[in-house]
């Protein structure tokens, strides 16, 4: 019987087999946010353990660092202090550091293939939930707790077991309107937020063909909010073509030996996965949540719906929200674009096409935070932040922001926030914020209605 | 690592499901906080109310609960962040086993790293198990067996849950999974080797 994309690049990392179904598997890039090293540096340095391959190691600021304009790094003398950590281990240890205002600064997941540093078939690991995003590529890709990161460090391996394989099938065609960020919002609302625990996922079907990587990037990075333990997305030309000439990936003879060898990862026709989900995208409006879990979402166009348990119950009390009212219509105070699912320049595009020519509601803050320097800096040589600006959005700096909150860029209290990020957890936003998921598309469009909008009223 | 045996505690029924662990621990604690102090933290946006008092409707606050040291929950439990600090604080509140009918990945993984057991029980179980502490707070009361691999719930019947052969040794014996992987450095650098050959472009 033939192999998955996951099971290729599971078995070509195995070190050892540690026996009762746990194995030992090589991580070939391991990133690093400025908390991972401040929390994992100390307990390195308490065992008197090196870092076994600075070179395999690559490391960034996103989680701490302000996003305000003019940014020099940390908003309070906490995060500062974390800086300094960073820039002290990194420096000591010979780890790549992209520092701020440095090329290749950003939200980890949107760098990693960006510099060319995360490639088909490389198992990518990072101490971060959304590092699955990378699956994009083909990579096997997921997020893992301090104690793990510590782990790598010190032998560049990780001790795993196997998951099961679930291929979701996604067939048709998107309308006017529709994003990848609505094709898996729609799944997630379909199979649920543990839909698929225990599962890694194989992203497939004519609609993800058709999908260019940045999107791709988009669908893999949610594949978390299934519960999943990673998501991915089989190489093809559109990924020769993406990973072509960028920074750190390989050239000439090089490069041409590494697509030989990408070639061989697609899963075999008669390979066989555990589970198969499938979503028709053909006719999907765009999503939006009401709740507090990412599988509380609903289109655009409907209405919301009766908690069917208490958590649901709790879930539109915290939202302020009634069950059976039209969600389109709910006033917004607060629009963030941006995160690791939604800050690439083609995120940015869309939302730009949205704005461009209108004006943010009055009552509205609406922020732009583009995904790493360069998508800055290819969005400032496009004239989007023109486009932004103009519009009454603001243009700022790269990183994590108000996806994560962990920098204190909250809203306030009960203040409701369309987000194109990937939580809308209790308190994500800040305590007692009710963030709305969509896409950058739908964001923009609530930004200028001053509520919750129907992005397709916005497109001629 | 703190060894795991066989632990008898009160123990807590907390139904909500898809607990996520910015609900368990804020990520601002987990920046800011030193490890030993986020057990004040934990579900702190469930356990006070805004004006820091406890809240009555968390059940932990209530009675025995307020010594529980298992925890039981619903589906997609830790569900969300790869923050190993919510592991931190729930271990910090007394914590050294939660039980539920499925787990976040990342936190079911991070539980191992730190001498918490997570068990994994039938849905229905669960519930029963969660209804029968409430019902009688006064016998909420647990046994879980690592080394049989049971949990005993108040009326004396037993769950039998699945746990991976090395998760249970590490855990019995409090292993350290770094010490034991750095004894096969050997095997580490040959598999370096042999895949510079085979795939120089990873190694930049």
């Amino acid at each position: 019987m033939g192999k998955t994309l996951f099971e290729k690049i599971w078995d070509e990392h195995v070190v050892a087999d540690l026996g009762g179904g746990a194995s030992l598997l090589h991580v070939d890039r391991h990133y690093l946010h400025e908390l991972c090293i401040s929390r994992g540096f100390p307990t390195l340095h308490e065992r008197g353990l090196p870092v076994r391959n600075p070179d395999l190691t690559f490391a960034t600021p996103d989680h701490v660092i302000s996003s305000a304009p003019g940014r020099t790094g940390g908003a309070f003398p906490w995060s500062i202090k974390v800086m300094d950590t960073m820039r002290i281990e990194t420096a000591k240890a010979g780890i790549r550091l992209f520092d701020i205002d440095q090329d290749g600064q950003g939200i980890l997941h949107v760098i990693g293939p960006e510099l060319g540093l995360t490639l088909p078939g490389t198992t990518v690991i990072c101490g971060d939930s959304h590092t699955c995003t990378n699956g994009a590529l083909g990579a096997l890709a997921f997020g893992i707790g301090i104690s793990e990161v510590v782990h790598i460090l010190a032998t560049q391996t990780i001790v795993q077991r196997k998951p099961k394989t679930m291929r979701a099938n996604l067939e048709g065609t998107m309308a006017r309107g529709v994003y990848s960020k609505d094709l898996i919002l729609a799944l997630i609302g379909k199979i649920g937020a543990a839909g698929g625990a225990g599962h890694a996922i194989e992203y497939a079907g004519s609609a993800v063909r058709a999908l260019d990587l940045e999107a791709r990037m988009t669908l893999c990075n949610l594949s978390i909010e299934l519960g999943s333990k990673t998501g991915m997305v089989a190489p093809d030309e559109k990924t020769y073509a993406y990973v072509k000439g960028r920074r750190f990936a390989p050239a000439g003879a090089q490069y041409d030996a590494a697509v030989a060898h990408w070639k061989t990862l697609a899963t075999d026709a008669d390979a066989k996965f555990d589970a198969e989900v499938s979503l028709q995208v053909s006719g999907l409006p765009p999503q939006i949540t009401w709740g507090t879990s990412p599988e509380d979402v609903i289109g655009v166009d409907g209405r919301i719906p009766e908690p069917g348990h208490v958590s649901k119950s709790d879930a539109l009390a915290y939202m302020g929200l009634k069950a059976g009212d039209r969600i389109a219509g709910t006033k917004v105070d607060r629009v963030f674009i941006g995160s690791c699912t939604n800050s690439r320049v083609s995120d940015l595009r869309i939302a730009a096409e949205v704005a461009r020519g209108r004006k943010v509601a009055k009552h509205v803050e609406a922020w732009i935070v583009p995904g790493s320097v360069g998508v800055k800096k290819e969005a400032e040589a496009e004239g989007l932040h023109e486009v932004f600006l103009a519009a009454g959005f603001q243009w700022r700096e790269p990183g994590c922001s108000m996806c994560v909150g962990v920098n204190e860029e909250w809203a306030a209290p009960k203040a409701r926030c369309v987000s194109t990020s990937n939580r809308n957890f209790v308190g994500r936003q800040g305590p007692e914020v009710r963030t709305h998921l969509a896409s950058p598309a739908m964001a923009a469009a609530a930004a200028i209605a001053g509520e919750i909008a129907d992005v397709r009223q916005f497109m001629s | 690592m703190e060894k795991f045996t066989t632990l008898t505690a009160i123990a807590a029924y907390y139904p909500r499901a898809n607990v996520d662990t910015d609900l368990i621990i804020r990520v601002e604690r987990c920046a800011k906080v030193e490890k030993g102090g986020l057990g004040k933290y934990a579900f702190e946006m469930a356990r006070f109310l805004p004006d820091g008092s406890d809240n009555p409707e968390f059940p932990l606050n209530n009675g025995p609960f307020r010594q529980a040291r298992i925890l039981v929950g619903n589906i997609n439990f830790g569900c969300g962040s790869s923050r190993e600090m919510a592991v931190w604080a729930i271990a910090g509140m007394g914590i050294r086993c939660v039980i539920a009918p499925s787990f976040g990945e990342i936190f079911f993984g991070n539980c191992f790293q730190n001498g918490l057991l997570p068990v994994i029980l039938p849905q229905a179980t669960v519930e029963k198990i969660g209804a029968a502490l409430e019902a009688d707070p006064a016998n909420a009361k647990l046994t879980v067996d690592l080394e049989r691999q049971v949990v005993v719930a108040p009326d004396k019947s037993e769950h039998a849950f699945a746990i991976e052969p090395l998760r249970k040794k590490a855990l019995l014996e409090g292993l350290d999974e770094i010490g034991l992987t750095r004894l096969r450095e050997a095997e580490i650098a040959a598999f370096q080797q042999k895949d510079r050959l085979k795939r120089p472009w990873v190694y930049v």
